[in-house]
């Protein structure tokens, strides 16, 4: 996300469409130093492949340092035959630290019992790009990672057919050892390895990949997630459990307002807390745009976090609030509804809306509205960093750490040489670990103590009230409806701060990015359509929440059509499936889709926007669903499609109502086509977690800002579902595949249609129409 | 102030304030990292561990109120019921980014050593307090009845 913010602030060009150039860094092998790294445009095809592998370009080579294809970066095998893959993707819970050596352990046949897996510290020249976000790393590397495992089982064949003299033609990996096909005779990978390492990789087009059906774990969902055995037992390590000798402990407490400054510090009550060792104060930016930087304020060090919790307690800070103490929701919001009102910057223009709707018989208006959410991860934010000899060290639970590298070069002015990122498991992440302020804070407080080790912890109330927030919105649709009860006519308003605020001078527009999550993209079969930017200025710190803008967009289109649908008296799913209209393939400038149209990331033939797969997961989940079965009274159907980070997920909520008018959810039917797939197992959890935190978002979370200041400060106030209330059951139906279709994102495509099928089916269950997010979880009876 | 507890059956003697939740004599001064700290205020059940057998969150319970007492945490669970419980959790995935699951499982083995057959419902109960932001609650719920067939056996 990041990335393609400064990319195209720079440049102005769409990042999507710049492909790297053929660069190989490579020219000899064996040395010690040797960078055998082969950045590479990957849209070479393997002419020598033999099996299944189409190459194809992917938004990876738009991306920061690309792709690394070098299997003997990624892959270890020691005498013994024991395999090391090293994982360069962050995991906070979507299981892709198994699933993408899971990868490369296919490819090279290797047995997943003897792999082990590395977790690579944050050097994007190395491993290539390592931003974890976006929900693209099976997207981006899942032909790197083959193409690593298919070099690797090659070279081991090679060494092989050298140890027996014989072709190669007649050696075959095959469960962790190469078989001679024609004596029987079998080497193990451990007596190879030694062999096999020190043969130069084999070039891109000689490599042959594995069809389909010689998959040993890829699709099958067998494979349980790498560090199960120590997170049931207490032994994982995330960021908190990073001890070094002589460890200190920090807390701070930062300004309530963002852009806010110390006025005057007491802390002669904190210096008498026992345990406490230290106070500093830091002062923030001095003017936006704040990025990443630290907000500043009061950092206490103690002998034990309890101990710097006290004496955080015991601070007496007078903060001189700043500009951005004039923030209030309830003022924001009316505002908010009263510029959708109003015509705004065209973003996407198709036909002519305004005759359309001059000639309408009849319209239809809907506003939707979210408000602003944390992501809160389970772990709050916690860095341990330590300095010596002008080297600095942190260890984090960071979504990018070479990004976060960087900017910690940066904030001490060294080399990045000098700067070492340890990433450690997340505790979730949801879009918070992938900016590293903390991180920054944690070194400044280290540097301050004389480089000794400090652990900077951060608590939830912390976490609420300082983090980059989801952005709050209004969404406004007017449909022109003609006599026969057709829509002519598509407008579309969106009103919200944006990211580009949190980085570049506020315009008060949004960019393409946010434009291309289910706002310029509306992929309805509507003759005229008009999508535009309302504006909105930022008062806070605008971040990215798992599926970002698609949250609000989903929900408000979505929410949309089946009012349309009761309007026209006509049935949901028929409705949505109408206005998706014909098969096809849209082409975006037909379509008047915006120049700088982001597809993200993606380069667009690759990856289109096609109707046929979102019509095609409408039917999968209504007909897993039993769309149209009679329901007793209370209790309702509603359903929605999304398509977001190049998958497609559409999704039936049943919802019951209780006496008292608590809306319950019995069950949640998706149906998700995400392309070629790797992992069906970790696919559903995706599915499970993304309806339920659906339901967070749907029906629970609220960020409110009062003079400036985030109004929520734990999960009493900022409710997130718990057991009391959410999904009963949640049945995942995964598309198989057709020829083309390229992996695409898992991580977040599931959260964007439980809200508008959960309000769908609040309105079929009770007759009451809910616009506004969070919804509550009762409704008036 | 030295306050004596035993932790996963070993003696031990903390330094500590007598304020000082148990979950930073845990976590910062015996060394034990799988016990989480999630919201500091009972609100998220990620630092539940049994004192004295019963399942508390180590967060809002002063050592000072607890001299004594016997605690035992993720590290240290051992019984048939831990068993079973760690169990169903690795049969059943339930584990998304795993960072409230040490609080689950406690939660879980709480709930299965006082009904060994629980429903929907006394699950429900039992374990809203543990908040998992993965939403991993639908496999919770499997797992609790998996173990509790497992505990059968
Ligand atoms: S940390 Fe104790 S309940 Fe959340
Ligand atoms: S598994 Fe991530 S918070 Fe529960």
């Amino acid at each position: 996300m990041l990335h393609y913010l400064e990319q195209d602030l720079k440049s102005g060009t769409p990042a999507s469409r710049t492909l790297i150039e053929n660069v190989s860094r490579r020219s000899f092998l064996g040395g010690a130093l040797t960078v055998s790294g082969f950045v590479m445009a990957i849209n070479v095809a393997p002419a020598g492949a033999r099996e299944a592998l189409k190459s194809y370009p992917t938004g990876a080579a738009g991306m920061p340092h690309g792709v690394i294809t070098d299997p003997k970066i990624f892959i270890a095998i020691s005498d013994k035959g024991d395999v090391t893959i090293v994982t360069h993707r962050s995991e906070m819970g979507t299981g892709i630290r198994t699933s993408l050596p899971l990868v490369v352990a296919d490819e090279m046949e290797a047995d997943w019992t003897r792999v082990k897996i590395d977790q690579a510290p944050g050097d994007e020249p190395k491993y290539g790009n390592q931003d974890t976000d976006g929900s693209r790393s099976m997207r981006h590397f899942i032909q790197p990672m083959r193409q690593c495992g298919a070099a690797m089982r090659q070279m081991l064949e090679a060494a092989a057919a050298a140890k027996w003299n014989c072709d190669i033609g007649q050696c075959k990996a095959q469960l962790h050892e190469v078989v001679n096909t024609e004596s029987g005779e079998k080497l193990g990978y451990g007596e190879l390895a030694q062999a096999a390492m020190s043969l130069p990789v084999p070039a891109l087009e000689t490599l042959k990949f594995k069809s389909q059906d010689e998959f040993r774990y890829m699709r099958k969902g067998e494979a349980k997630i790498y560090d199960l055995h120590d997170i049931t037992t207490g032994k994982a390590i995330y960021g908190a459990d990073i001890r070094l000798p002589g460890m200190k402990y920090a807390v701070m407490a930062r300004p309530p307002v963002v852009g806010g400054k110390i006025k005057s510090v007491n802390s002669e009550a904190t210096k008498k807390v026992p345990g406490v060792e230290g106070v500093f104060e830091f002062a923030g930016p001095d003017a936006p745009p704040y990025k990443f930087a630290p907000v500043g304020g009061v950092a206490v060090v103690a002998n034990s976090t309890f101990a710097a919790l006290k004496g955080r307690e015991a601070l007496e800070v007078e903060w001189d609030h700043g500009a951005n103490a004039v923030y209030d929701t309830e003022t924001y919001t009316k505002a908010m509804y009263e510029t959708a009102k109003k015509p705004g910057k065209v973003i996407r223009n198709q036909g002519d809306v305004d005759k359309a709707f001059a000639e309408a018989k009849d319209t239809f208006v809907g506003e939707y509205h979210q408000a602003h959410m944390a992501q809160a991860p389970m772990e709050p934010l916690v860095a341990v960093a330590r300095i010596v000899d002008g080297k600095v060290e942190v260890w984090a639970p960071v979504q990018s750490p070479f990004g976060a590298r960087k900017d910690i070069a940066e904030a001490l002015k060294i080399p990045i040489e000098n700067v070492t990122v340890h990433v450690t498991l997340l505790g979730g992440g949801f879009g918070r670990k992938s900016k590293w302020d903390w991180m920054i804070e944690a070194v400044h407080i280290s540097q301050k103590i004389g480089g000794a080790p400090v652990k900077l912890q951060w608590s939830r109330e912390d976490d609420i009230q300082h983090s980059f927030y989801h952005t709050t919105s209004v969404e406004r649709i007017e449909m022109a409806i003609d006599a026969k009860g057709k829509v002519t006519g598509w407008r579309h308003r969106s009103v919200a701060p944006s990211i580009v605020s949190t980085f570049a001078p506020d315009s008060g527009y949004q960019f393409n990015i946010e434009y291309g999550m289910g706002f310029a993209d509306m992929p309805f079969e509507i003759a005229n359509v008009r999508c535009e930017n309302g504006e909105a200025k930022a008062h806070a710190r605008i971040g990215w929440f798992r599926s970002v803008s698609n949250l609000p967009r989903a929900f408000a289109v979505q929410s949309a059509v089946a009012e349309l649908a009761h309007k026209l008296g006509r049935d949901p799913k028929d409705m949505l499936l109408e206005l998706l209209g014909s098969d096809r393939v849209i082409d975006p400038k037909a379509a008047g889709f915006p120049e700088d149209f982001w597809n993200y990331g993606e380069p667009y033939p690759e990856f289109p926007i096609n109707v046929a797969r979102l019509k095609g997961v409408v039917n999968l989940a209504a007909e897993k669903a039993g769309w149209g079965k009679t329901l007793p009274a209370g209790e309702g159907l509603g359903i929605a499609v999304h398509r977001a980070f190049a998958s497609y997920v559409a999704m039936v909520v049943h919802v019951k109502i209780d006496k008292d008018g608590t809306i319950r959810v019995p069950e949640v039917t998706a149906a998700v086509d995400c392309g070629f797939y790797v992992n069906p197992e970790r696919i559903r959890s995706q599915m499970e977690g993304a309806a339920v935190m659906g339901m967070s978002a749907a029906a629970y979370s609220a960020i409110t800002f009062k003079g400036g200041a985030v109004e929520q400060s734990n999960y009493a106030d900022f409710q997130v579902a718990t057991m009391a209330n959410f999904p009963q059951k949640v049945s995942v139906h995964i598309v198989e595949p057709k020829e083309g279709h390229h992996a695409g994102g898992i991580g977040e495509p599931g959260v964007p249609p439980f809200a508008p099928a959960f309000a769908n089916a609040i309105f079929a269950a009770s007759g009451q129409r809910l616009r506004s997010m969070p919804m509550g979880d009762k409704i008036k009876v | 102030m030295t306050v004596k507890i035993t932790v996963n059956g070993r003696a031990e003697a903390v330094e500590a304030e007598l304020d000082t939740p148990l979950l930073w004599v845990i976590r910062d001064e015996l060394g034990l990292t799988g016990t989480k700290f999630g919201c500091g205020v009972a609100q998220c059940g990620a630092c539940t561990v049994f004192v004295n057998g019963q399942p508390r969150r180590s967060c809002v319970t002063p050592i000072g109120t607890i001299p004594d007492a016997d605690i035992t945490t993720i590290e240290g669970v051992s019984d048939k019921v831990a068993k079973a419980v760690q169990a169903a959790w690795t049969e059943i995935d339930v584990p998304q980014c795993g960072y409230c699951q040490s609080g689950q499982i406690m939660s879980a083995i709480a709930l299965l050593s006082e009904i060994d057959k629980p429903s929907d419902r006394d699950i429900d109960l039992a374990m809203n307090g543990n908040v998992c932001r993965c939403c991993t609650y639908h496999r919770i719920r499997a797992a609790i009845h998996d173990a509790s067939k497992r505990m059968e056996g």
